[in-house]
């Protein structure tokens, strides 16, 4: 179908001109910022801003001159390069989080300097998890998913690698602002202003890829995996436009201000903070649950009409929950209020997705046994479910009190984390990896069941580690003597959590190796080799799409 | 024409997506967009003043360095936290806050009543390293901040920019901004202008110790000892009703 | 690939007809207990929009509603800090007024005492004496009974309330070690005679003519404050320098330092941040961890 678009001089298409141009335009203009920047962290983001430019264009001008003739089939290339993002920002992200869990317990590692201190690393950490490893795993399962349920090829030929291409940079830029101190200190939001602005292009162009695949589908319903992903990505855009309006102190300063404040700008960033972990971390990872937890069963979804009314209430519940993490603080009670009933109401609407990914194993739970695979996949639900019913318990005023601000919500978040978005994430590159790397099979079952139980245990030892500590922490900060004086001093609260944060940095390391065992079994199965002795799967046909 | 039904959007791309950017938006619509409107959602109190250049640059560091990762400025209304920290906060305390402050995690202790509790020499040892004060504590060591110079030339586009969103900065704190800055760090200057335009309750000294340097140490605990610090609760009526909620 | 609905062959029920990528779906309703535990937690949420203040709404300004049990957080602190006030009210009012002697000879208040001076010493204090009280370098020990201002009830008192050095305190105890080579009113050699003299004290002194020489000098300036025999003078915060406590340190570089460069230590002033009665509780706290000193001299 390229063939018919209008060509200009070098046979690229019209559209790859004004790309061509724009980021040439772009890079200039960085280049420029650059020569004035205000500070080393802007002018070392201007350059490499401009070196990705030119980069890219380097890249599209090579691309032309490779192509022969239309693309057919699915466009598989770019998740096979989404998977191996994905594989590699979650161990470094977690290994970051290794560091930093070990910085809580030997304060000393964090050697006194100013880049690779607790207080930049921890944003490293998260942004590196969640927006790294977890972005990467949803754009490349999404491009996966839409193609294979819409029967048709991912829409674009730049675009999609714009995409991804434009997201990483966006990482790296982010990931190197935070170790050189640039951040707007929100939450999940640090990257500063220039960074954000690059970000919403690359969103916007996300959205509309996969938009216009949806609409080029071949079959007539849009699969209830899709809702999800579409979910997800139109909301994190108005998201992260709404909590990111800042305004720069100069074009050529990394600084910013943001335009709201106090109050206001609290329960902004936890609308933005409670609906990243609901669109970013669930909406998007249950599109990847009703993929392929169904594929790798083999058996249909269990309930269309769950499907139907669980998405609905889903997306509209969890946007009022966000004043749940401002209980008892300086926010107006009746916010609080709506706050915490809203999460109540959202506890089934979670569980309805828990449900269907669970049920749809009814008559074939003997896959959990003999697939590690599915048995990963099933996992993530039930910790799914289980974070979904811890929420809506810390999101009650008299919970909350206690859990709050402590090592409990750490445990949560972990158990939503690794235990959920961790292995659905898992289940799904075992999935993809054998097809994106044009092999019949993975390397080796028996070293993702070694991963399934590392990574298990490892979690185990993190949640239980941050449950008691958190409890305790909680506890301790409002023990009473009988003389009605507060039973212990901070600091030893401090010292209590110092064996549970040995622990936690135990399992921590645990989760960390079984994310190197995959990355190996990945590795070797990209270079087409199956482990000794590992029985040979039948040939599977590749579905192909309609055209 | 079949009748409306799931089917219906699950069959259009851009219906399911115009939908459900109805459906996600009308929750922040109606939590956020309130708070803007009704009046008692900031307590009237007297006292709160923007931030002194040189505490905003200070606050600009708190930022950088990421302490909200680990403090809370937030003293909930819970009885232990009153006990431990002082009155609970107040929305007024943080209305020039761009962006807030609050922290989601008490790794160390909440700082919101920092404000006068310790000496600037404890600051000073404790930003170094910690341990040598607290030999308890988890809380990295800043020993770059005491060496490395302010970048006091953004202040004045700091000062404006916050304007802009609001601060009640007038031309003349923007116009001296940076005077202002190097003036709260000297005791036996001229101050009748930063007075003037702050206040006379700032406290004005040389605050790392080291006089022949601004430096990022300076700014810093600048603003840790004015935390908390302008509010005075024995005047404030915590149980008028439109204070209380 | 839409076609007629189809029987799932393992359980028995429809599926919709619809196949994306060979995945299909059962037409099953929705479980009943889901459904039922959706509507509970939809009541739930209903009541509590009822009881407590919850939907902005507009009644010719925007407000919210109160709810019927006109309910607030602040309130039910505010109450519950004052049931505790009016409980200990007894108690803190002879705190308050008795004189601290008479107080830690009343069982009752001195436990009270205790209890409370202990939990507040461990938020406001230990930072910079330790949470043992066993003091750093330029933080006084506060368990032996070598005192700076002062070791009985009233002078620890007065010290908690107006603090040292804290300038913002008119009461404040004030009084200065000055830098007498940065001051210029010594040379070096004269500095290093008097230290030569000061730590002749402990003994430690090489040179008997430097000792000498020192000593003429300590006798000109530094026994003014510190005394003719060195014990130090509670009414100017100036430390014993014959003891083996030293606020800084007693070896040989270190006392140079603090000769000729002075020292002014800070501790920060209690009275408005704490109450009075919690500072008269820290009082006698410390004053029982071991130095306390009696009231006579
Ligand atoms: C790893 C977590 C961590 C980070 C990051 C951190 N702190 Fe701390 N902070 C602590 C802990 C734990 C304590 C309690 C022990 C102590 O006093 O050192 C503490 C105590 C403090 C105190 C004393 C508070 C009091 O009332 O006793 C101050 C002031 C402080 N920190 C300021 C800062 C500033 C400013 C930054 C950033 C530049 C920072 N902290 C970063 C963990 C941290
Ligand atoms: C910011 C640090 C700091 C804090 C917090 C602090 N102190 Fe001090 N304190 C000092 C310093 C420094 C000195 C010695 C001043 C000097 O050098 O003369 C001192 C002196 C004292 C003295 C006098 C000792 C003497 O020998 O006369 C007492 C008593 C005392 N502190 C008790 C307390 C109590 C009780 C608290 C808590 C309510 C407290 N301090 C909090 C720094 C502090
Ligand atoms: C105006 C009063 C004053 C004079 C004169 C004075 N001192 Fe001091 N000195 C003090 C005070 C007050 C301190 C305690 C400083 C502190 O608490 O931070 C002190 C502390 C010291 C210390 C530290 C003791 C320790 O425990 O570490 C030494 C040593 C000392 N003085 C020696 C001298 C010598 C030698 C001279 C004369 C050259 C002198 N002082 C003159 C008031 C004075
Ligand atoms: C090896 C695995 C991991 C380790 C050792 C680890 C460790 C940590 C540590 C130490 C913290 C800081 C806690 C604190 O401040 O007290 C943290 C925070 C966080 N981590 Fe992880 N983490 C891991 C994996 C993950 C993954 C996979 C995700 C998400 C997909 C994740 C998401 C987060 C989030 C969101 C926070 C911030 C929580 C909050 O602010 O309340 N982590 N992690
Ligand atoms: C019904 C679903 C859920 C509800 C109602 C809920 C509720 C809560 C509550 C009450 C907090 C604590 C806020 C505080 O005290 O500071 C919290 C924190 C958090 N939750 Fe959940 N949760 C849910 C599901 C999940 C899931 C599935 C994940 C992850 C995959 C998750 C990730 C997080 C994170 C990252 C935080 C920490 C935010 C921060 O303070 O930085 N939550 N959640
Ligand atoms: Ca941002
Ligand atoms: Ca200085
Ligand atoms: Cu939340």
């Amino acid at each position: 179908m390229s063939a018919t678009k209008p060509a200009l001089p070098g046979g690229l298409p019209l559209l790859a001109w004004g790309v061509i141009i724009a980021l040439g335009a772009g890079a200039l203009l960085w280049i420029f910022i650059a020569m004035y920047a205000l500070d080393t962290p802007m002018r070392v983001h201007a350059l490499l801003f401009a070196a990705a430019f030119i980069a890219g264009i380097a890249l599209i001008g090579d691309r032309a001159g490779r192509s022969a003739g239309p693309p057919v089939g699915y466009n598989d290339v770019i998740v096979k390069y989404g998977v191996v993002a994905s594989i590699f920002w979650g161990v470094v992200g977690f290994l970051v989080g290794v560091v930093i869990a070990f910085q809580l317990a030997f304060p000393a590692l964090n050697f006194d300097t100013s880049f690779l201190n607790f207080g930049r690393m921890r944003p490293l950490h998260t942004s590196a998890v969640i927006f790294a490893f977890g972005g990467n795993v949803l754009i490349a399962t999404s491009f996966w998913v839409v193609q294979r349920t819409s029967r048709a090829r991912l829409a674009g030929d730049i675009a999609p690698w714009f995409v991804f291409w434009g997201y990483q940079l966006f990482i790296v830029i982010a990931a190197t602002g935070y170790l050189m101190g640039v951040t707007q200190s929100k939450e999940y939001a640090e990257p500063e202003w220039y960074a954000d602005i690059w970000l919403t292009i690359v969103w916007v162009t996300y959205l509309l890829v996969f938009l216009a695949t949806l609409a080029k589908r071949q079959e007539p319903h849009i699969y209830v995996a899709n809702w999800f992903y579409l979910a997800f990505i139109v909301t994190i855009a108005m998201l992260h436009l709404g909590n990111n309006i800042s305004i720069p102190i100069s074009l050529f300063s990394s600084k910013s201000v943001q335009l709201f404040s106090g109050t206001q700008d609290a329960l902004i960033q936890w609308w933005y903070g409670h609906n990243a972990v609901g669109f970013f971390l669930t909406a998007g990872f249950l599109g990847i649950m009703y993929y392929f937890i169904p594929k790798r069963a083999e058996r249909p979804v269990f309930s269309y009409r769950l499907s139907i009314i669980h998405f609905w209430a889903l997306i509209f519940l969890y946007i009022w929950a966000g004043p749940h993490h401002l209980h008892y603080t300086a926010l107006p009670l009746w916010a609080q209020t709506l706050g915490a009933t809203f999460s109540i109401m959202l506890w089934m609407p979670s569980w309805g997705g828990m449900l269907n990914g669970l049920l749809t194993l009814k008559g074939a739970w003997d896959k959990l046994r003999t697939d590690p695979v599915i048995r990963m996949l099933v996992v993530s639900v039930a910790f799914y479910g289980m974070s979904t019913f811890e929420g809506p318990v810390m999101s009650m005023h008299w919970v909350n009190g206690l859990s709050h601000y402590t090592d409990w919500t750490i445990g949560h978040v972990h158990s939503g984390a690794l235990g959920w978005v961790g292995f659905v994430s898992f289940g799904a590159i075992y999935c993809m990896a054998p097809a994106v790397f044009g092999v019949r099979q993975l390397y080796s079952l028996v070293l993702v069941e070694w991963h399934f139980w590392v990574a298990t245990f490892g979690i185990l030892l993190y949640i239980t580690a941050m449950w008691v500590s958190g409890i305790m922490q909680g506890l301790m900060w409002r023990a009473y003597d009988d003389l009605g004086f507060l039973q212990f001093s901070f600091v030893q609260t401090v010292e209590a959590m110092h064996p549970y944060y040995i622990i936690r940095g135990m399992g921590g390391v645990l989760f960390l190796i079984g994310a190197l065992i995959m990355a190996y079994n990945v590795y070797m199965t990209a270079k087409g080799r199956v482990r000794g002795n590992e029985a040979i799967e039948p040939e599977r046909a590749l579905a192909q799409p309609a055209e | 024409m079949a009748k409306f039904t799931h089917k219906t959007i699950e069959k259009n791309s851009i219906l399911l997506l115009v939908l459900t950017l109805v459906v996600v938006s009308i929750g922040g619509l109606v939590e956020i967009v309130p708070l803007f409107w009704i009046k008692s959602t900031i307590e009237k109190v007297e006292g709160i003043r923007p931030y002194t250049p040189l505490e905003l640059a200070g606050r600009n560091i708190y930022i950088r360095e990421g302490c909200y990762n680990c403090h809370s400025q937030m003293i909930r209304s819970l009885r232990s936290e009153v006990d431990r920290y002082g009155h609970y906060s107040l929305a007024a305390e943080s209305m020039y806050d761009h962006p807030f402050q609050w922290g989601s995690k008490r790794t160390g202790p909440d700082l919101a009543r920092l404000g006068n509790k310790y000496s600037d020499e404890w600051h000073q040892l404790h930003m170094a390293d910690p341990r040598s004060v607290v030999p308890e504590s988890v809380m990295p060591g800043y020993p770059f901040l005491a060496r490395t110079p302010l970048d006091v030339e953004i202040i004045e586009a700091v000062l404006e920019t916050h304007a802009l969103v609001g601060v009640p900065y007038d031309a003349q704190m923007i116009a001296h901004a940076k005077a202002d800055l190097v003036a709260q760090l000297q005791p036996f200057g001229d101050l009748d202008g930063l007075y003037e335009r702050y206040g006379e309750g700032i406290a004005v000294r040389d605050f790392d110790g080291n006089p022949r340097l601004i430096s990022e140490l300076d700014a810093l605990i600048a603003y840790m000892q004015m935390l908390g610090t302008l509010v005075d609760f024995n005047v404030y009526k915590a149980q008028e009703a439109d204070n209380e909620r | 690939m839409s076609k007629a609905p189809d029987k799932d062959e393992l359980t028995g029920i429809d599926t919709t007809g619809h196949d994306w990528d060979g995945i299909t779906e059962l037409d099953n309703p929705l479980p009943r207990w889901w459904l039922y535990m959706f509507y509970a937690s939809i009541v739930i949420a209903i009541l509590g929009w009822i009881w407590y203040p919850s939907w902005p709404i507009w009644v010719g300004e925007w407000t919210y509603s109160k709810g019927i049990a006109g309910f607030s957080k602040r309130a039910e602190v505010t109450a519950e800090l004052q049931r505790v006030a009016e409980g200990r009210e007894v108690y803190y009012q002879q705190i308050r007024e008795q004189p601290l002697e008479a107080v830690i000879n009343d069982p009752q208040l001195l436990r009270i005492s205790m209890a409370g001076g202990a939990a507040a010493f461990g938020d406001n204090c230990a930072a910079c004496h330790g949470s043992g009280a066993q003091g750093f370098v330029g933080f006084p020990n506060l368990n032996d009974d070598a005192w700076l201002w002062g070791g009985t009830l009233s002078d620890i008192y007065q010290t908690l309330q107006h603090g040292i050095r804290w300038e913002a305190d008119y009461e404040t105890r004030l009084s200065v070690m000055q830098g007498y080579l940065a001051d210029q009113i010594l040379t070096r050699n004269e500095v290093s005679d008097v230290v030569d003299y000061v730590l002749s004290f402990h003994d430690q002194a090489e040179d008997e003519a430097a000792v000498a020489r020192g000593q003429v000098t300590f006798e000109q300036i530094c026994s003014a404050c510190h005394g003719a025999d060195a014990k130090g003078m509670k009414e100017l915060g100036a430390p014993n320098l014959t003891d083996a406590i030293w606020l800084y340190g007693g070896d040989r570089a270190t006392i140079y330092e603090t000769v000729a460069n002075g020292r002014a230590g800070v501790m920060p002033a209690w009275a408005g941040r704490l109450d009075d009665a919690t500072i008269k509780q820290l009082a006698i706290y410390v004053h029982s961890l071991g130095g306390g000193q009696d009231e006579a001299n």
